[in-house]
């Protein structure tokens, strides 16, 4: 009973007091004395794994030959039927893409394409940083996804090794 | 004494206004300042994705589920691998459904920590929302280490999950863990006992145990009002059962008990991953059949069996033998379940989703009714609608 009492009186002076008001203060106080948790963003930039799936890139062996094979497993498999692939014989016999398109608006980056390709051609890359001013210019095509493979070549390809065991 | 006639005033809210938490419109029936009916309006989200999803294979199906309550992308692959994986009477290697309880654990505390943050906002404490978006960058950290996506993580599989864990994740999971304590109770001193978060909140949107049933209530708002019904315990999926936690309940089922629930319920999550993260065994962390999962990259570069099966997979997909089926989750919102029907295809023949949010909507007219706009509000915030679920 006595015991209740006082533990009304204190809530009560608590509450006088603006209590609880001034105790969130003083700990968001204590907050602005810390180390901020931001980053200054152009200029530094936080951590991504081996796995990310960024902007597409189509990769080449180390003679410069392109990968892709026109198997259109990745066509196929898109959800978002964002990939189109047209191929023919190339002179030599091998066959290859004559067109080789990603409508980067309607890709979903799920990384099924990826996942498919048996050649590790077609990847995602750590590269988010792609926004374009008109719609256009994100239609890539395959001269825009074999450069970006070639910019992009020493990432990809130690995040490939990387991530190698789990695959 | 003439006799006036006054016709309440209809009011439109939304679909652009901050605090409808996405495209949700409601029209009101106003007296004064007092909110007489409750209108929603949807659809403004539809996407059609039950509809898509007939025409996708299983596999392709999975990025879809992320997209439906984006707030907590890996419970809803969750409750649609499970049901595919009932359809094809499969058992799930034992360390991938580990990993979908600790996944799922991170989503529900995703989740809360954006419910508690925009309530908060919503009520005009700003500082809980920075705090706690922390938290949650950190959590998408987590999940982009797995999948490589912060957000639609497509990680699920019928089958288990795409990959294994990275080595250095279950440290950084245990060193994220070793902190999170700190943070609740850092946001609980700002909000729990502040008295214009408890005017806010304390005796608005109450909804008693028997108007929760009736309305299908499910999760926190079925929960707050004091019915201790979880699907994690009541039908447990994955390892539930194996776990330790408890399924905390409010009293009041006002908008003031649903926020110390989730408080709660977040510190039970981080209780059941500390687990997850004890009692991970090793081993496969997806079904090792090649009918049903796509080779190892280095078996298929070799092994023309193998790439004939990648090949198939990949553009047939898995053919699952004829059935319907209802699986549940536990998502964070609430029940979220997944009626699937398949024709013996590759495709699932129909693919109905129970969101939880769409029942929870159809009960704020009866939550709001005699209560002031600024109410409403705090009642939208405590629904936790993500448009994303209820228009599909």
């Amino acid at each position: 009973m006595y015991e209740i009492m006082i533990k009304k009186l204190y809530r009560t002076f608590w509450f006088a007091i603006l209590g609880e008001l001034i105790s969130g203060m003083y700990l968001t106080l204590k907050y602005m004395f810390k180390k901020p948790v931001t980053i200054n963003y152009p200029f530094e930039k936080g951590p991504l794994s081996p796995r990310f799936r960024g902007e597409h890139a189509l990769r080449r062996y180390a003679s410069g030959e392109e990968r892709c094979i026109a198997c259109k497993l990745c066509e196929a498999v898109c959800p978002a039927l964002a990939i189109t692939i047209e191929s023919e014989p190339r002179k030599d016999g091998s066959r290859r893409t004559t067109r080789y398109d990603i409508d980067m608006t309607k890709c979903i980056y799920c990384g099924l394409c990826e996942e498919a390709c048996p050649v590790d051609a077609i990847v995602q890359g750590p590269n988010y940083e792609f926004a374009k001013e008109t719609r256009p210019e994100l239609l890539y095509d395959k001269e825009k996804l074999l450069e970006n493979g070639d910019r992009w070549e020493a990432v990809l390809s130690k995040n490939l090794i990387s991530d190698k065991k789990y695959r | 004494m003439t006799d006036v006639q006054l016709k309440n005033m209809t009011l439109n809210f939304g679909p652009q206004h901050p605090a409808a938490h996405g495209v949700l419109r409601l029209v009101l029936e106003m007296d004064g300042e007092v909110v007489e009916r409750t209108d929603p309006h949807i659809g403004l989200l539809h996407r059609g994705t039950e509809k898509l999803i007939e025409h996708k294979t299983y596999m392709q199906a999975i990025p879809y589920f992320d997209r439906l309550d984006y707030v907590s992308p890996m419970c809803q692959e969750h409750a649609f691998v499970l049901s595919a994986e009932k359809l094809l009477n499969i058992n799930v290697p034992i360390r991938a459904q580990y990993i979908r309880v600790l996944f799922d654990e991170i989503t529900r505390i995703l989740n809360h920590s954006l419910q508690i943050a925009a309530q908060g906002l919503d009520l005009g404490a700003t500082t809980p929302f920075l705090w706690l978006f922390e938290e949650r960058e950190k959590l998408m950290g987590f999940y982009e280490a797995v999948s490589g996506a912060r957000l639609h993580a497509a990680y699920y599989r019928v089958g288990g999950v795409h990959q294994d864990l990275p080595d250095s994740l279950i440290d950084d999971i245990k060193e994220w863990l070793s902190g999170f304590d700190k943070i609740i109770e850092d946001i609980e001193s700002l909000l729990t006992d502040n008295r214009i978060f408890k005017q806010r909140t304390v005796d608005v949107g109450i909804v008693s145990a028997e108007e929760a049933l009736n309305w299908g209530f499910t999760g926190p708002m079925l929960r707050g009002s004091g019915i201790a019904w979880d699907l994690r315990k009541s039908q447990p999926y994955a390892v539930y059962d194996q776990l330790d936690f408890d399924i905390p309940t409010g009293v009041n089922g006002d908008c003031y008990d649903r926020y110390l629930l989730r408080i709660e319920e977040m510190r039970q999550s981080a209780n059941i991953i500390s687990q997850v993260l004890e009692k991970l065994p090793s081993g496969n962390v997806i079904i090792e059949d090649s009918r049903l999962n796509p080779p190892r990259r280095d078996e298929m570069k070799y092994s023309m069996e193998a790439l004939i099966n990648h090949f198939k997979l990949f553009t047939e997909g898995v053919r699952v033998p004829e059935g319907e089926v209802y699986t549940a989750v536990e998502a964070p919102k609430g029940e979220f379940g997944v009626y699937l029907v398949s024709d013996g295809s590759s495709k699932p023949y129909r693919c109905k989703i129970r969101a939880p949010g769409f029942p929870h909507l159809q009960g704020l007219d009866f939550m709001t009714k005699g209560h002031m706009l600024a109410d409403l509000v705090a009642c939208i915030a405590t629904l936790d609608i993500v448009f994303g679920e209820i228009d599909r």
